[in-house]
């Protein structure tokens, strides 16, 4: 319960982790297990590079690097990208509003643990006979034909940690709309709520698409359904427009935050205020509205027809303009500013033309009947690895750096973060800049080998070779983080000296209640105006101190997604005939979740106050 | 630091430019030496879009930079506030209705485009007696090949695609087992065999291919397919009018093509008692989707669409096809010949016929 769990024994550490429902431990859980699959999925980016560093190589079978490219996609998206995200905005929002806590505790910790839960059922595929290997995007012909269990794992495991992400949406809504600090208006939020909230909508109206076309293809596998099955009167096509549906906006919640990410640290080290930011929260809600009119380009040569292709392709070409507001917001920005080169502002100084280049390759392939050359190319690899290595990545590194002061209380080591910059930054334009070409020059993507004398060995060589500095930059980061864990020096507030919102405001380490009193917000960037005031406090108060109520921990999270998990395993073996024993495993696990729901709903847990003597003592409300 | 990253740049950025202009690719493959009327259109919409986007990529790069130098806290001083500039109305619509105008300059064109490309009515429509009817082509992509039957000549054939030059080409394209994709990079971009429908498009073809390094042009499957996705590779062979109207009547009478020589006739056997079932051997008709059409094996330049043309190669693809393509449905040798595999003599022979299936010699 306490934030200074140090003095506590180990299991006591790890039972208070697995009931928590702070969000600031439930950060801290999204932080580890994103990074666990990240380095998963890393580790199946460097055996694709070192597959392709030369024509006709034997280092893995065709069927096996079908295996991980798709675990690879998957992974990134939807276990390292998206947690990740979620880490920084449960350590940051409830801050940045000056509030308590999200405003459903316990479904935050129910979200964390679908999360985790899917994604260790989907890469336990491994071990039980084989990852899925029909791509990330699964598409249904090849997904229906394909042998053994791994489809069936990406179903369940997706639609599992799908539904924790919905969830934790859906909860950062209520948050943003609900719980902000008096005088917090819409139009004083920071960025990165502005963003997180936006992002949020988006995965509430992303998110039941995937939800329904993994049902169907669940039941398509599983159960004897025929929705995509062409020769009993399904639709693959029906297929690729659910995953796109789902998928376009997919990128935006992903990137969106990532332009929060870097809203906040630009004005910081250019310490300046946000240029334009009327129009930054309009570009950022035009691009989340756009994002759901442009599924179809990712579909130009399906066979929609002109009409079809020529509104999509303008549709999608439209995006570039809010996004471009952005870009040129950025600049102006930093023009006039005191520019500090720190890491994390290194990484948005290479964020911003990263981003900008593979944005142009995206309205490129916007061009609908160019992108008959460029689809399904290593041009495309080329342009969302620019997206998403270029602009979300490159922001989640940031974040790593901008925010440990915030969830730790503790500073990573600046010229290792720099030299980490460096390494990382060389190494991905090195991956990918090449792979335009590669493209262009004829290569298909998803190919596990490509035969010699077509002119595609170099460039595929120097890829790996930045694909490899990428990795360095990588262990380079975790060392920096084992280090600074060694040194265990607290670093206090505002450890930048140049934090201008809410979440630097605080004293740290941050309380388990964060803020003892809710702070009244006086206009955009709170923290800055209260220092130019010189207010050596940081922050005026709405209120007395009062007694504060507050949540109590729950394992029910826990157990409900274990019967998820449980029943999981009984829907992906009841096909096999000689499994008869999963039917049962299917209801007991049913049995366990919705068991621990109606405990969970008949069981009163009003939770627990601290009193405003305890407040006030010198621990200040730490037991 | 920011010296040392900048220069890491320059050297980037120059090691980028030789690497660039070191080649576009191979001519029989890449896209950058387009081969044919789309991929020049296709071509011409690339060079527009790269010259908008690379004029807003210099646009950023030299506000970014000039900002960099200028605004650096070291330059400005250590303890400067900055003026809290709230925006610019003016700015933001100078920013907002430029890229409009250069979006609209890319998108009229290819809006036109995308409707030119997709007109195909001129495949089904009436002639005139004594004209020919434009050549179309139906392809069927199946796991790891591909069948091209020429429905207005009536023949058929597989994993080589023979089409003539200077004229408009039309396909019907479609899938029989899973979702494969059509692509030849250097004629023109893709489109998808579905499981589900017919798409139809057009290609044309500028040159013959017999001057190309191999005499063909390469085509991919651009669609994830399974294991042996990166080796569905077929050959296009581009013939003038006159060599293509020899070719279709050569292939009319493939039907007569009988085996010469000992080791040859013994092949046939073999071929008859094992291999027929699938494969046909006469290029007469619609195509059986079962498995490749091998009436002109023997003018091909590949063994199983990726191993060079030689008879070892087709020994070698015969002996264990799952060891060249994995997941191929061609049957291991044991499956069709009574649970044995075939003798090298038997291989030899085999070969010697198959080489010998020519509509050309």
């Amino acid at each position: 319960m306490s934030s200074t769990a140090k003095k506590k024994g180990f299991g006591a550490t790890i039972w208070n982790y697995l009931t928590t429902v702070d969000h600031k431990k439930i950060a801290i859980l999204y932080l580890i297990a994103g990074t666990l699959f990240f380095v998963i999925g890393g580790i199946e980016a460097m055996l694709i590079r070192i597959q392709l560093a030369k024509p006709n190589n034997d280092f893995v079978s065709a069927g096996l690097f079908n295996e991980i490219i798709t675990m690879h996609g998957t992974t990134m998206i939807f276990l390292a990208a998206m947690p990740l995200l979620f880490a920084f905005m449960n350590a940051v929002v409830p801050l940045q509003i000056g509030a308590r806590d999200v405003a459903f505790p316990f479904l935050n910790s129910l979200g964390f643990w679908l999360f985790f839960w899917g994604g260790v059922f989907l890469n336990l595929s491994w071990l039980l006979g084989g990852a899925p290997d029909a791509g990330w995007t699964s598409y249904a012909s090849l997904s229906l034909a394909s042998p053994g269990h791994g489809i069936d794992f990406y179903a369940i495991g997706l639609q599992i940690s799908g539904a924790g992400t919905l969830i934790s949406g859906i909860n950062f809504i209520v948050t943003i709309i609900n719980m902000r600090a008096p005088g917090m208006t819409f139009m004083r939020m920071p960025l990165m709520t502005w963003t997180t909230f936006v992002s949020s909508a988006l995965i509430l109206f992303a998110f039941p698409p995937l939800t329904v076309g993994l049902f169907f293809m669940i039941f398509d596998r599983m159960f004897g359904s025929n929705f995509f099955d062409h020769t009993m009167g399904g639709n693959t096509i029906i297929w690729e427009h659910l995953f796109w549906i789902f998928g376009h906006p997919e990128v935006y919640i992903l990137v969106l935050p990532a332009f929060g990410i870097f809203s906040e640290i630009i004005p910081t080290f250019a310490r300046k205020r946000l240029f334009g930011y009327s129009s930054m929260v309009f570009a950022t809600i035009l691009i989340g509205f756009l994002g759901f009119m442009v599924w179809a380009h990712h579909m130009f040569t399906v066979g929609l027809g002109a009409t079809a292709n020529a509104i999509f392709a303008v549709a999608t070409m439209a995006i570039a303009v809010p996004t471009g507001m952005k870009v040129f917001n950025w600049l102006c920005t930093i023009w006039g500013g005191s520019i500090k080169v720190t890491t994390p502002m290194l990484y948005a100084l290479g964020f911003i033309p990263s981003f900008v280049a593979g944005g142009v390759t995206g309205v490129m392939q916007a061009a609908a009947p160019l992108d008959y050359q460029l689809h399904d190319s290593y041009f495309i690899v080329a342009h969302f690895h620019y997206v998403i290595v270029g602009g979300i990545v490159l922001a989640l590194l940031a974040a790593t750096h901008f925010y440990w002061p915030i969830m730790f209380n503790r500073m990573l080591n600046e010229t290792l973060g720099k030299i980490t910059f460096v390494f990382f930054f060389i190494g991905f334009h090195c991956t990918f800049f090449v792979q335009h070409f590669l493209g262009l020059m004829g290569m298909p993507r998803r190919v596990f080998t490509y035969l010699p004398n077509q002119g595609l060995d170099t460039y595929n060589l120097i890829s790996t070779v930045g694909a490899f500095l990428m990795a360095i930059g990588v262990i380079l980061l975790v060392i920096n983080v084992i280090i600074t864990t060694i040194k265990n020096k607290p670093c206090g507030r505002d450890p930048w000296g140049d934090g201008r919102t809410l979440e630097w405001a605080i004293e740290q380490p941050v309380p388990f209640y964060n803020f003892r009193q809710t702070p009244l917000v006086r206009g955009l960037d709170t923290y800055w105006i209260e220092k130019m005031e010189g207010n050596k406090e940081g922050m005026s108060y709405a209120e007395p101190v009062t007694d504060i109520h507050m949540p109590n921990n729950s394992f029910i999270p826990f157990v409900m997604v274990i019967g998820l998990f449980i029943s999981g395993f009984g829907a992906l073996y009841n096909q096999d005939t000689d499994k008869p024993w999963s039917l049962a495993v299917l209801i007991i696990g049913l049995v366990i979740t919705f068991g621990s729901m109606a405990v969970r709903s008949l069981k009163d847990d009003l939770g627990y106050h601290i009193s405003k003597e305890e407040l006030m003592n010198e621990k200040g409300g730490n037991k | 630091m920011m010296k040392g990253l900048k220069k890491w740049r320059l050297f980037a950025m120059l090691t980028a430019l030789i690497v660039f202009l070191s080649g576009c690719g191979k001519n029989y493959l890449s896209t950058l030496s387009p081969a044919g009327e789309v991929a020049k259109e296709q071509h011409n919409l690339m060079l527009l879009a790269t010259a908008i986007m690379t004029l807003v990529i210099l646009v950023v790069v030299i506000i970014y930079v000039l900002a960099l130098v200028k605004f650096r806290r070291k330059r400005v001083g250590e303890d400067v506030i900055p003026k809290q500039v709230e925006g610019s109305t003016k700015l933001e619509i100078l920013w907002t209705a430029i890229p409009i105008i250069l979006l609209l300059i890319l998108a009229v064109p290819t809006v036109a485009l995308t409707y030119k490309l997709a007109d195909t009515k001129a495949m089904d429509a009436k002639v005139a007696d004594g004209q020919n009817k434009p050549v179309t082509v139906n392809v069927t992509a199946k796991l790891y090949w591909w069948q091209f039957e020429y429905k207005n000549e009536g023949i058929v054939t597989s994993q080589e695609l023979v089409v003539p030059t200077g004229e408009k080409v039309y396909f019907n394209l479609t899938a029989g087992d899973v979702k494969h994709s059509f692509w030849i990079p250097a004629i023109g971009g893709k489109m998808d065999t579905n499981v589900d429908n017919v798409n139809k498009f057009y290609l044309t073809f500028d040159k013959e291919s017999k001057d190309l390094e191999d005499g063909v042009f390469y085509g991919k499957c651009a669609e994830l397919c399974g294991p042996s996705h990166a080796l569905m590779d077929f050959k296009v062979k581009t013939l003038s009018r006159a060599d293509f109207d020899n070719w279709v009547k050569e292939m009319k009478a493939s039907d007569k093509q009988v085996a010469t020589g000992d080791l040859e006739k013994q092949g046939e056997e073999i071929f008859k008692t094992s291999c027929v079932s699938c494969h046909a051997t006469s290029g007469v008709g619609k195509g059986t989707g079962l498995a490749p059409n091998l009436a002109t094996f023997g003018d091909r330049n590949r063994v199983a669409g990726v191993l060079d043309h030689n008879k070892e190669n087709i020994k070698k693809w015969i002996n264990d096809p799952q060891a060249v393509k994995p997941g191929n449905t061609m049957p291991q040798p044991e499956k069709i010949n009574n649970g044995k595999k075939f003798t090298d003599q038997e291989l030899d022979a085999l070969a010697a016929y198959l080489m010998g299936l020519s509509v050309e010699k």
